[in-house]
């Protein structure tokens, strides 16, 4: 870490966005977490509280949902409001939940430190895109409450039902999802610039924490599909506005043309839903097994692979919409090889565990939980690549119940378990571990009771987006409705702790984990320029379970543990 | 360490041009690395650029699949838009030409091709304002109506936007504006962004109205 040019000692001197405000007007403390700030660590924080608020919105509708179900006839909220709850929990925990916290949260907050850099490349860029997020959930919150209602036509938006339902509401709703669009891809421009650009001098790409990885990767995603979704939403506006027939068959135009446009963004968005979990995990397993992360290449190369494959497969979507035999036979050949570069990282993750020292606390049960369910949910997802199966439980609950042990059972509990394994660098705190643990219980408990009978549900055939079912599904639906109830549950030991942990908590200092990637290299929270000094070259991020790793680690740099190793 | 102690006045000289680079927000050394906003603007082109992919798409799927009303064709009339190609595609070599004035020192051949690159950008969106109004078709007439409009209207709005860059960047480029020989990066950025909505007219004519 020597200073060999003046140049080094320029930016080891230069200060991230927000310091050297010399007029002292930046807002200080707490206040700083309201403000535009341009620290990456801050925005980072921001996309995490607001995803937060929005997750217990979403959940608060799953609510309604589960309790309308619980009993067979519609009798708890009227049909047209059951199609608006159900399509504000799809939009709500897909684009202001999901999608800000694992890309804008932890991306914001960690790339900057796993890189070498003081900051994202673009810091009001980002201060931008977050500050779309609020505005954007507000609008689409506000839509419930004017005439004609929110938008009934699922997160999906087909016509020609998003046509013909009450045209305020789509449109707002098509406004919210192009803001909540934008603020993505403008992240994802200053995911991939980040990266690739401001690497610090010395630090390779193959030498980046997995995080990186998965984040280029997700962020290519971003940038290439998003668009085309804002294109399709455009267009589905002017039908609506203008009543041109893009999509509308009465004036000539075509439903599936929508369905292929909108699954071409949508597809990839799973990807971008799930690939930065994908990369969260891989930095948490390491630590608490005390193991290197196992085949590190075959691990970037599953995701490059999965990048390409992930816009190659939308059409799995659409196996019952009158799309033709040779185009679905090609759509189940790629869809199954997806399972592939998936597969090769779940038994990586496997290679990791084994036989480390494991230490099961709770981010790592949360950790542990999800290759488990994703499994799973990976499992049910080769199944309905298979066009047979496909014809047969398409808009069924068995659809719902694949997505949600991906989606909650997947990305979800890595974000439980990413919080578990962060929340001391980002606040200096430890959180409580009895409570955690009570919060993994029940929310794999309730997870589980809710999501497994749904696919029972589905083979045997209830309908998605119903209130009314036929009533033989009944104790099933009962069943996942307790486990709905459980989920909810869940939240309160996880607040608790999270509230308290802050304000008394026990102090963690820089690195209680004893880990080696660069943000566990500085103080708890770190400094607003992130390290003081120079930023650590750490070219062995995993160099776990040697002799040195039990050192103290503010003197000993990765390189220096990887060197002692014993042979 | 010898190298710290022994030039403090250098130091505290950089310290003083990191100060001064830095103190532009959105200068090129606010976080002591390099100037990546050539490249942030490249990647949102791409973005941008699959906007319009996914447009194309769907005009050539509806032309693939929907059939057209009695009595009707694709053909629509070529000499204006011909020559609002050529139009636009002199503006690119104009832009450039600017371009290579401002790294040379010469302001004012510099301003001289960024206003007729204006010129050039406003005389294609007058062009296909006249085409508009000469059209015998409405926006909702049928689905070919539909997509044109939208396809042509969304790629002349990115122009208009453009048109505005390069207003802004010919005021720029006065003695006492921001953009000079050693701060280009406005005009890199407007002439970049010029030539992509170049190549997007490209291929929407090659579309539109050739095929």
């Amino acid at each position: 870490m020597t200073l060999a040019s003046p140049s080094d000692f320029q930016a080891s001197q230069q200060s991230s966005p927000d310091q050297g405000d010399p007029r002292g007007l930046q807002p200080e403390g707490w206040l700083r977490y309201l403000s535009f700030s341009l620290d990456h660590k801050v925005i980072g924080l921001q996309y995490m509280v607001c995803g937060f608020l929005f997750y217990f919105l979403g959940g608060a509708l799953a609510g309604v949902i589960r309790t309308e179900l619980a009993s067979p006839i519609s009798d708890f909220v009227s049909r047209e409001t059951y199609n608006e709850v159900l399509t504000l929990h799809g939009t709500v925990m897909i684009f202001l939940w999901i999608v800000p916290v694992v890309n804008g949260a932890f991306g914001n907050y960690l790339i900057p430190f796993y890189v070498g850099a003081r900051d994202m490349a673009f810091p009001r860029l980002n201060a931008v895109a977050f500050w779309l997020i609020p505005p954007a959930g507000i609008l689409l919150i506000s839509s419930y409450f004017i005439k004609g209602g929110a938008a009934q036509s699922g997160w999906t938006a087909y016509p020609p039902l998003s046509i013909t339902t009450p045209a305020l509401g789509q449109v707002i709703w098509i406004l919210s999802v192009l803001l909540l669009g934008g603020s993505s891809i403008f992240g994802g421009i200053n995911f991939i610039a980040t990266i690739l650009k401001l690497r610090r001098p010395g630090l390779k790409m193959m030498q980046l924490p997995m995080y990186c990885w998965a984040m280029l990767g997700t962020s290519i995603l971003v940038v290439l599909s998003t668009p085309v979704l804002a294109g399709t939403l455009i267009l589905l506006s002017f039908d609506i506005i203008a009543h041109t027939g893009f999509f509308n068959p009465a004036l000539g135009g075509n439903v599936v043309v929508y369905q292929h446009l909108f699954w071409f963004y949508s597809h990839p968005a799973v990807y971008i839903m799930v690939l930065p979990a994908f990369g969260l995990v891989s930095e948490i397993l390491p630590v608490h097994a005390r193991k290197p992360l196992f085949g590190y290449t075959t691990m970037v190369y599953s995701i490059l692979a999965i990048v390409v494959l992930g816009l190659v497969v939308w059409a799995h979507h659409m196996f019952t919409s009158g799309t033709p035999p040779w185009m679905r036979l090609f759509f189940t050949i790629a869809t199954s090889f997806i399972a592939v570069p998936t597969g090769i990282k779940f038994f990586n993750w496997l290679a990791t565990l084994w036989q480390g020292k494991i230490a099961l606390n709770s981010a790592m049960l949360f950790s542990c939980a999800f290759i488990v369910n994703f499994v799973f949910g990976g499992i049910t997802g080769v199944a309905l690549a298979q066009v047979p199966f496909d014809i047969h439980v398409h808009d069924t609950y068995f659809v719902v119940g694949h997505f949600h042990y991906i989606v909650y059972g997947g990305t979800v509990f890595v974000i439980f378990g990413s919080i578990y394994h962060w929340y001391p660098k980002f606040t200096g705190r430890m959180l409580n571990e009895h409570l955690g643990r009570l919060h993994f219980l029940l929310t794999f408990i309730g997870f589980n009771l809710c999501f497994a009978p749904q696919h029972w549900l589905g083979l045997n055939g209830m309908p998605r987006r119903v209130a009314e079912y036929d009533p033989s599904f009944t104790t099933l639906n009962q069943v996942s409705s307790v486990g709905a109830l459980l989920m909810a549950v869940s939240t309160m030991p996880f607040l608790i702790n999270v509230v308290v942990s802050a304000l008394r908590g026990e102090v963690a200092g820089d690195n209680p984990w004893k880990a080696l990637t660069p943000e566990w290299l500085t103080s708890s929270p770190p400094p607003v320029e992130n390290w003081i000094g120079e930023a650590p070259l750490v070219t062995h991020p995993y160099g776990y379970g040697t002799p040195a790793d039990r050192l103290d680690l503010q003197v000993v740099t990765a390189e220096q543990i990887w060197n002692d190793r014993t042979p | 360490m010898t190298s710290l102690t022994s030039g403090t006045e250098e130091i505290a000289q950089i310290s003083g041009d990191v100060a001064a680079a830095g103190s532009g927000h959105g200068g090129a050394d606010h976080g002591g690395h390099a100037d990546v906003r050539l490249f942030g603007l490249a990647t949102f082109l791409v973005a941008d650029g699959m906007t319009f992919a996914g447009f194309f798409a769907a005009y050539l799927t509806f032309r693939a699949v929907n059939p057209l009303p009695e009595n009707s064709t694709y053909e629509l009339e070529l000499l204006l838009p011909s020559i609002n190609t050529l139009l636009l595609v002199l503006s690119s070599f104009t832009f450039h030409r600017a371009g290579r004035g401002l790294l040379r020192g010469e302001g004012s051949a510099c301003r001289r091709w960024l206003a007729i690159t204006a010129a050039l950008g406003l005389a294609f969106l007058a062009g296909q304002m006249v085409e508009y109004f000469h059209l015998p078709f409405g926006l909702t007439d049928n689905l070919f109506a539909s997509t044109f409009y939208a396809l042509t209207g969304f790629h002349g709005l990115h122009v208009t936007l453009g048109v505005i860059c390069i207003l802004i960047v010919w005021w720029q480029t006065r003695s006492a504006g921001r953009i000079k020989a050693s701060a280009p990066f406005g005009l890199e950025a407007a002439e970049l962004y010029w030539h992509f909505v170049d190549g997007i007219w490209l291929v929407l004519y090659g579309i539109l109205y050739l095929l």
